[in-house]
């Protein structure tokens, strides 16, 4: 011990030394998982203690919130340890079977990466968006019922996407022009949404539900990932991503894109100064509006395409609410990575990997019930994010403000 | 991270350092806090705003029913008698009143979460907090109401129901006070804590009484619900029969709650500076009025009527709580915001914008309406796009403001003498 901490002592930046703790509280869980399933406590125990130690150094540096972070981290992998190996390794083994798991999770990911990524275009802007929910029902709606009718699933997802950017015109206009409280005129969308899908879900296809012929987005098949040597690896990937949905992939892209656009393009540029300070943005000649209304009217047909992938991507069929909520679990992601790209996305893969854990829980009969229990971890780490203990999350400085021209 | 782009990304927000350039008024301006925007409304538009609002609401919906090939009138006045609101009409004999005499009875059941969940939001806005989270303190409030009904069985009726509300009330109050505390101690938005716990609440409650849960009633493993709770704590019904779902005193409750904010609002310290920190936090704070704790002490008093909702659904008339219940709160608690926003966060506004939802959702319920006059799995959605619409307009002040105007404008032409010759156009 005292060698690991003479080693650490010599790292001079306590930002590392914080990030290796919370890395390795991580890793004191996972050597009691399988592959490995480590059986005795004192393994995780120590890996933890040392995570508790980097975290205390980082405290002692000064870096408080990274450090406590780390000191928590470790003190949650020492107990989960120990929880883990008071259960069988056959139970273990049922339940977690990692490509399962990751495969689920990209695609429960897909979604929220949509819609967070929407979120982030109008609330960089200055647009506080929680008509995500309404507007990715929407999509799912529209994109259904447009794949039905023209019996192409590219037209389905170009109607979706405008059903989407229309809903996100009316939550602009009220929020820009009318300047409605941004918040309630969000309610407002979810409401109507929820309405207007559910009303011609019913009024078109009744009782019977959506057709089960609806034209679904193609997966894309990667054959040749099993034979990446080794085997173990190839099947693994192979598992994960030989066989995604073409949206899944198609959000990878716009994931890159997004950050590209946001933070390398003056559009970018503009985008960011008038969710700031839209008085300096509109001094030196930036149409304020005119960016606002493109922001909030393109985060409707991303959080659309969340809905589309949802609908005829991943279930095929529409049934009213669907979103079940997808919508609010995106903004959280979006607050939890901090209003960027990739740090939205790492949240929605976090919530994704929640969502795909947990019904691995039925493999096992007597762990039934943590099933649902599991699911309300993420909400607790975001609360958790939200109040500050992981690092500060601050939103553009004019989110919310409507904007009144001079 | 790489991505910060031009903007430093650590400002912390905090008092203004004293050389600081005073922040421009127009930028205040510009983003009124929610309270001042609502006083403004209510100088503004008082009572015929809001009614005007609703009837805007319900035009554009009968378009909708319009468009679908059904009679907009029918279906409204089949709501209408599908509510039970005909009963207030005294030719409606025989048969037709005992009907309206139980659907009115189960209106007014529903009348009492959505006036207890319009008052959650309601004071939560005095506050300038924006209360999302009723749906969370709302499951708090039942699952807490229930397991302390189903408990301590030997305790005599009204100490047992007085103790199950109480407990259900103050889980109401700690659900939202959380959120009180975190905006409070650490700026954390209400709006996104509140979204939070709402999930949290969802999940562990369905945990508890779900499939093996501590809570679920273990005589019928097969069935997600709670045991039954003690047959003293049933709130006594004093309108109808108690078997077949009638009005419990828990009206009586709702009625007082009532009461009650309007008086702490209006004639107490805490009203006062609940108020205050609402109109303009900064002025309040200069007055010696302690924001934080105002801020807790309005989420905690707002999750206390939530929590009230609940222990008065179960104890009224639900009397088990099953996992449906649970996840399906939303519609209770969303609906108590398009009340408060309705009611403009007054009493009398909260009821009466809380018997309209009732009615509404009531008497489009699959049980009530009138199938031959119009869907009720459509009249659901219907009353959702209404609710949609109402909140929408009553959001957006600007469109208050040009409606106002447009009013001012026709009364000065009315007053002004006529012109000689009509002027068509402006």
């Amino acid at each position: 011990m005292s060698a690991v901490a003479a080693r650490l002592e010599e790292v001079r930046d306590p930002r590392a030394i914080g990030i290796v703790g919370v890395g390795l509280g991580i890793l004191a869980v996972w050597l009691t998982l399988p592959p490995l399933t480590v059986r005795q406590v004192a393994v995780p125990a120590l890996v933890g203690a040392a995570g508790i130690a980097c975290g205390a150094l980082t405290v002692s540096r000064g870096r408080k919130r990274l450090g406590w972070g780390a000191v928590v981290s470790g003190a949650f992998g020492i107990a989960a340890a120990l929880l883990v190996t008071q259960a069988s390794v056959s139970n273990l083994e049922a339940v977690i079977t990692w490509s399962t798991i990751f495969g689920a999770m990209l695609v429960y990911a897909t979604p929220l990466t949509y819609a967070a990524l929407g979120g982030m275009f109008s609330e960089r802007s200055g647009v506080v968006n929680i008509g995500l929910e309404g507007m990715m029902l929407m999509g799912a709606f529209f994109g259904a019922y447009g794949a039905d009718k023209t019996g192409s699933w590219v037209l389905g997802i170009v109607i979706g996407i405008a059903s989407g950017c229309a809903l996100g015109l009316v939550h602009a206009v009220f929020a820009i022009h009318l300047r409605a409280d941004q918040i309630v005129g969000g309610t407002a969308i979810n409401f109507l949404a929820l309405g207007i899908t559910g009303y011609l879900y019913n009024d078109i296809y009744g009782n019977n539900g959506t057709p089960n012929n609806l034209p679904a987005i193609p997966n894309v098949h990667l054959g040749f990932l099993s034979s990446i040597p080794p085997q173990g690896l190839g099947n693994f990937l192979e598992n994960v991503f030989g066989d995604l949905n073409l949206m899944i992939w198609l959000s990878f892209a716009v994931l890159i894109l997004s950050w590209l656009l946001l933070f390398r393009t003056a559009i970018g540029l503009r985008i960011r100064s008038v969710g700031e300070h839209p008085r300096a943005a509109d001094t030196v000649g930036i149409s304020v509006y005119g960016i606002r209304y493109a922001s909030v009217v393109t985060s409707g047909g991303l959080a659309a395409m969340g809905g589309v992938f949802l609908s005829i991507g991943f279930v095929n069929s529409f049934t009213e609410n669907m979103t079940a909520g997808r919508g609010f679990i995106a903004l959280a992601a979006l607050i939890f990575g901090k209003w960027r790209p990739f740090g939205a996305f790492g949240a929605c893969l976090l919530f994704g990997f929640a969502s795909a854990l947990a019904p691995q829980f039925q493999n096992v009969s007597s762990w039934q019930q943590y099933q649902v229990l599991f699911q309300a971890l993420p909400y607790v780490l975001t609360l958790i994010a939200v109040a500050g203990l992981i690092g500060r999350s601050i939103p553009p400085a004019a989110d919310g403000k409507p904007y009144v021209k001079q | 991270m790489t991505d910060g782009g031009p903007i430093p990304p650590d400002i912390e927000p905090g008092p203004l350092p004293p050389d600081a350039e005073p922040v421009p008024p127009e930028d205040e301006e510009a983003a009124p806090t929610f309270a001042a925007r609502l006083a403004f409304m209510q100088r503004a538009g008082g009572i015929a705003v809001p009614i005007a609002t609703a009837l805007l609401a319900f035009a554009i919906a009968g378009l909708v029913v319009l468009a679908t090939g059904h009679s907009p009138l029918q279906t409204y006045k089949a709501i209408f008698d599908g509510a039970g609101l005909n009963w207030f009409f005294p030719w409606v004999h025989g048969a037709a009143r005992q009907t309206a005499a139980f659907n009115l009875q189960e209106t007014g059941l529903l009348l009492i979460p959505l006036i207890l969940t319009g008052l959650a939001v309601a004071f939560a806005f005095r506050c300038g907090l924006f209360n999302i989270g009723g749906q969370g303190q709302y499951i708090v409030g039942i699952v807490t109401g229930t397991q302390v009904a189903v408990w301590f069985q030997s305790l005599p009726g009204p100490v047992h129901i007085f103790l199950a509300v109480t407990a259900a009330t103050l889980a109401g109050a700690f659900w939202g006070g959380i959120a009180g505390f975190l905006r409070a101690a650490t700026g954390a938005h209400e709006v996104i804590s509140t979204i939070m716990l709402n999930w949290i609440a969802i999940w562990v409650g369905s945990y508890l009484i779900g499939f093996g849960g501590p809570f679920q009633d273990s005589s019928q493993p097969g069935v997600p619900v709670s045991r039954e709770i003690a047959q003293n704590t049933h709130l006594p019904v004093f309108w109808g029969s108690p078997l077949l779902q009638g009005l419990d005193i828990g009206f009586f409750v709702a009625l007082g709650m009532l009461v009650v904010y309007s008086v702490v609002l209006r004639r107490t310290t805490l009203g006062f500076e609940v108020r205050s920190v609402g109109f303009n936090p900064d002025a309040a704070r200069n007055a010696g009025i302690g924001v934080s704790r105002n801020y807790f002490l309005a989420m905690a008093i707002s999750g206390a009527f939530a929590g009230l909702a609940g222990a008065l659904d179960i104890l009224g008339w639900q009397f088990r709580l099953d996992v449906t219940t649970v996840q399906t709160a939303s519609q209770i608690a969303f609906t108590g915001i398009a009340v408060a926003l309705l009611g403009r966060n007054t009493a009398v506004g909260t009821f009466f914008s809380a018997l309209l939802f009732a009615s509404l959702i009531n008497g489009t319920s699959s049980r009530n309406l009138d199938p031959s006059v119009f869907p009720p799995e459509l009249a659901g959605n219907l009353t959702r796009i209404i609710q949609g619409l109402v909140v929408l307009f009553v959001g957006a002040d600007v469109l208050v403001l040009y409606i106002w105007n447009i009013r001012r404008k026709i009364r000065r032409r009315r007053a002004a003498p006529p012109p000689s010759t009509p002027v068509l156009t402006e």
